[in-house]
């Protein structure tokens, strides 16, 4: 048991984002969070990272209550996460953002090391070449790469991708899920958020799904999109028919 | 009794005080330039008055509009040659060139002006009124009520107004607004004016009730400093709240502790508010 | 090649105060005053990115701090330190108070704190002598060493602050500094404490005026609350290093040396309105010089200068 939510709201103003949501995840699994626009599961994340605090329940992370504490002893524990809209720091070439990664939360003591380690995290992305290049200078898909890359340098065991392939072309999207299968064939957790389908069906072993800030599903894949309640809130009924695996 | 004095004595200064930073809050909302100029500005104002008292013979308070346009000349100059060209530049950089230009403005006022005190003194003068045993100098209640008016106009302007309307909508989002079509270096620079010309007509009403000289500059510019963030920044109605609680507590703590240390107090509980509240008493962000 | 201009550098910097006269000595004390203060604000403002205006504040309690204890027979050496401890004190309590504020906010808070501390050493005469002013206990030795004497102990200080800067800069902190200033919130999700960060950051900047303060009340016997709270020695840091170029390490000494020098010129011969032409200066600075000197590519000029004469000899 890495994480662990157990009826966690969160609400701001008048808006109910997340409604007593519970679910857990499992040492080494890649779990897929899916629903529409709106249905709060970047709040989840923010819930989960400590950027908001659950105004009810309890977030638990390998037994440690964790809804309390502030977000970088968060991303201390092993928390990572990246950005749907992406955060680098501008100024700073690729290698010194993802060093910034391994010096802090991923707990190595002195720059010269960190950065070493960060040079193993650029390979491992594919970004080892853009490695001397100022990080507002990459293109879109290399972008998310290098936030892939700030994310593990932190040494991770739970990974929280928010939307990691928006605005990714197919092949784009091809490279990512190689990438997301070697980071799981690592033992880190993921939680994937996503809207592209066949990522989600490709590469999760499970599925939750959120909407208008409740869990309304929490299965494999196969079942899931066969929910009528997922299909009537989310996937559409073209789209079930469609993908659905054949009735046995 | 004493009590309900002083309270008067605090609203009707607070009045005068929300005219004074009423002009500072709309820069600051709008083009998000902390305008250190804006003491100078009401002490220009406040000698212009007072130069055309004694040389034209035109009473401070007739002379209002003028000094709002003089100072809306100024402003919108100031803007269009100067901060114009450091708009969306960090804070430091446009906080050092406000600084840098009332630096400039300060000493040349001290070199034209000097630095010893002037009054206008009406003649006749204007006297008290007696309302029911409270005591109130007939040019403050005068001042107060020119002060109250000033700001209500500029509320109705940016409620009302087209020009108005665009200058809320550039503070709420200026790429939506340029989107609209409205032309956003204008607008900054009418509402620079605008500013300006608020400050000038405060400094004008200033003239009457207080001795002026460039020296009071910077206790002015603290005060509007104050007074936003207590009533939060970027509404009209919260200027008037803060100027009005600001009037109040300077009047109380001269009563409790002495006037000398009214600055203090009003800083130390800006200090306190930016703290634990700087949204400030009414606790909204956006310009209405 | 550089460790040999620094050595040279020191010599000088050494030397200096047996060569030169009283006049160009105490240009030099000021300078190295200067470096001190533009080195401290770069903590905060240069690797932090946070706007801060309380050097003024740091200074002129430095200066009471050292100043009231020498009244009370304090040495001045140990007067000067514990000026610096006050203060780092006091920095660190206001840091926790009001860093969690960014851009105007902050500025303002800093404003004001140099506004409050000097109204309270105003009114708190018995203590500091209020408005009257403070006098020190003046050094029975000649004037010619006692200029020597400040020189040293405002050259310690500067030095000090420059090895600090340097430290801090290949450090973990410097970096931690860098990724806040460029995006605070990403920083906090990549495990850095801003909070505390920021703390040491705004304590650093503080320390190196407060002991400057406190050289300083001693080197000129005579202080009162407007002159060491004066809100210009807030803003003439901040337009050294921007002179200098900002987040740098050499960047404030650089700045502080042009600075001290354009001052001493219009000073000499405008001294009416001395503080108009800074404003212009200012303002001048700000429309063109928004990167200090590396804006215009000084540096990069230099080395296409060196690369061309080392091309032209065969």
């Amino acid at each position: 048991m890495i994480l662990r939510l157990a009826d966690v709201s969160r609400r701001f103003g008048g808006l109910v984002a997340v409604n007593r949501v519970s679910f857990e995840l499992k040492a080494g699994e890649v779990v897929g969070l899916i629903g529409p626009n709106g249905a709060g599961k970047t709040t989840l994340v923010n819930l989960v990272t400590g950027v908001h605090r659950p105004q009810a329940g309890e977030i638990r992370y390998g037994g440690e209550r964790i809804d309390r504490l502030p977000p970088d002893q968060i991303a201390r524990r092993g928390i990572a996460r990246t950005f749907q809209v992406v955060q680098p720091f501008p100024h700073m070439t690729v290698l010194e953002n993802v060093t910034g990664g391994a010096l802090f939360a991923g707990g190595i003591k002195t720059i010269r090391q960190a950065k070493d380690e960060a040079m193993e995290h650029l390979k491992f992305t594919g970004l080892a070449d853009f490695a001397a290049r100022p990080a507002s200078a990459l293109t879109l898909a290399n972008r998310k790469r290098l936030e892939l890359a700030k994310s593990l340098a932190t040494n991770p065991r739970l990974l929280l991708l928010d939307e990691v392939n928006a605005g990714l072309n197919a092949a784009e999207i091809d490279a990512a899920l190689d990438l997301i299968r070697a980071i799981a064939d690592r033992g880190i957790t993921i939680l994937l958020i996503e809207h592209v389908m066949k990522v989600v069906l490709t590469a999760t072993t499970r599925l939750l799904v959120l909407h208008q800030g409740e869990l309304i599903a929490d299965g494999s894949p196969d079942n899931v999109t066969r929910d009528p309640r997922v299909i009537e809130a989310y996937l559409g009924p073209k789209y079930a028919a469609r993908y659905a695996p054949a009735a046995p | 009794m004493l009590y309900v004095q002083v309270l008067v004595n605090g609203l009707v200064l607070g009045g005068l005080y929300s005219c004074i930073a009423v002009g500072f809050s709309l820069v600051w909302g709008v083009l998000n330039v902390i305008n250190i100029l804006h003491g100078s500005l009401i002490i220009l104002g406040s000698y212009a008055a007072f130069f055309a008292y004694q040389y034209l013979h035109i009473d401070p308070f007739l002379f209002v509009p003028a000094a709002a346009f003089l100072l809306f000349c100024l402003g919108y100059a100031i803007q269009l040659v100067f901060i114009n060209r450091v708009m969306g530049s960090p804070v430091l950089i446009t906080l050092t060139l406000t600084f840098g230009l009332n630096l400039l403005l300060y000493n040349l006022m001290i070199l034209a002006f000097k630095a010893d005190f002037r009054k206008v003194i009406l003649s006749p003068p204007l006297g008290s009124a007696n309302l029911g045993g409270i005591v109130v100098p007939i040019d403050r209640l005068i001042g107060m009520a020119f002060a109250i008016a000033l700001v209500g106009l500029l509320y109705a302007l940016l409620r009302g107004t087209r020009i108005g309307r665009a200058i809320v909508a550039v503070r709420m989002d200026r790429e939506a607004a340029q989107l609209m079509g409205v032309n956003v270096g204008r607008i900054y620079a009418i509402t620079f004016g605008l500013g300006a010309a608020m400050a000038g007509a405060a400094g004008s009403l200033f003239s009457v009730m207080f001795p002026i000289s460039p020296e009071t500059a910077n206790a002015l510019l603290g005060k509007a400093f104050v007074i936003c963030i207590l009533g939060g920044l970027g509404s009209v109605p919260g200027v008037m709240v803060g100027g009005l609680t600001l009037g109040t507590i300077e009047s109380y703590s001269a009563l409790f502790f002495g006037p000398e240390y009214s600055v203090t107090i009003s800083f130390s509980l800006l200090i306190l508010l930016l703290m634990f509240r700087p949204t400030g008493i009414m606790g909204r962000r956006g310009f209405q | 090649m550089t460790r040999l201009i620094v050595v040279a550098t020191a010599l000088v910097l050494v030397a200096l105060p047996f060569m030169a006269d009283n006049y160009v000595l105490r240009l030099a004390t000021t300078m190295l005053m200067y470096s001190a203060l533009a080195l401290g604000w770069n903590f905060i403002g240069g690797f932090a990115g946070y706007p801060s205006f309380a050097t003024a504040a740091f200074f002129g309690l430095g200066a009471y701090a050292g100043g009231v204890l020498q009244t009370r027979g304090v040495p001045m050496p140990a007067a000067w330190l514990l000026a610096g401890a006050i203060v780092a004190l006091f920095a660190a309590a206001l840091g926790r108070a009001i860093l969690h504020l960014r851009g105007h906010y902050f500025a303002i808070a800093t404003l004001v704190a140099a506004e409050v501390l000097r109204e309270v050493t105003n009114s708190a005469t018995d203590l500091t002598g209020g408005g009257m002013g403070l006098n020190l206990p003046v050094l029975s030795a000649d004037v010619t060493t006692q200029a020597r004497l400040f020189y040293f102990a405002m050259l310690v200080v500067a030095a000090a602050a420059l090895a600090t800067t340097a430290l801090v800069a290949e450090s973990r902190l410097g970096f931690g500094l860098r990724c806040i200033q460029q995006n605070e919130d990403a920083a906090i999700m990549l495990g850095i404490n801003t909070r505390r960060y920021k703390v040491v950051a705004f304590t650093l900047s503080a320390v190196f005026p407060g002991v400057c303060g406190g050289i300083y009340a001693s080197w000129v016997n005579y202080i009162d609350p407007t002159d060491v709270y004066d809100v210009l020695l807030s803003v003439k840091p901040i337009v050294m290093v921007l002179l200098g170029g900002a987040g740098t390490v050499l960047g404030g000494v650089y700045g502080a040396f042009l600075f001290l020098l354009m001052e001493e010129l219009v000073w000499r011969n405008l001294l009416q309105f001395h503080a108009g032409l800074l404003g212009i200066i200012v303002v001048c600075l700000v429309l063109f010089l928004p990167h200090g000197l590396r804006g215009i590519g000084l540096p990069s000029l230099l080395s296409r200068w060196r690369q061309r004469t080392r091309e032209a000899t065969p």
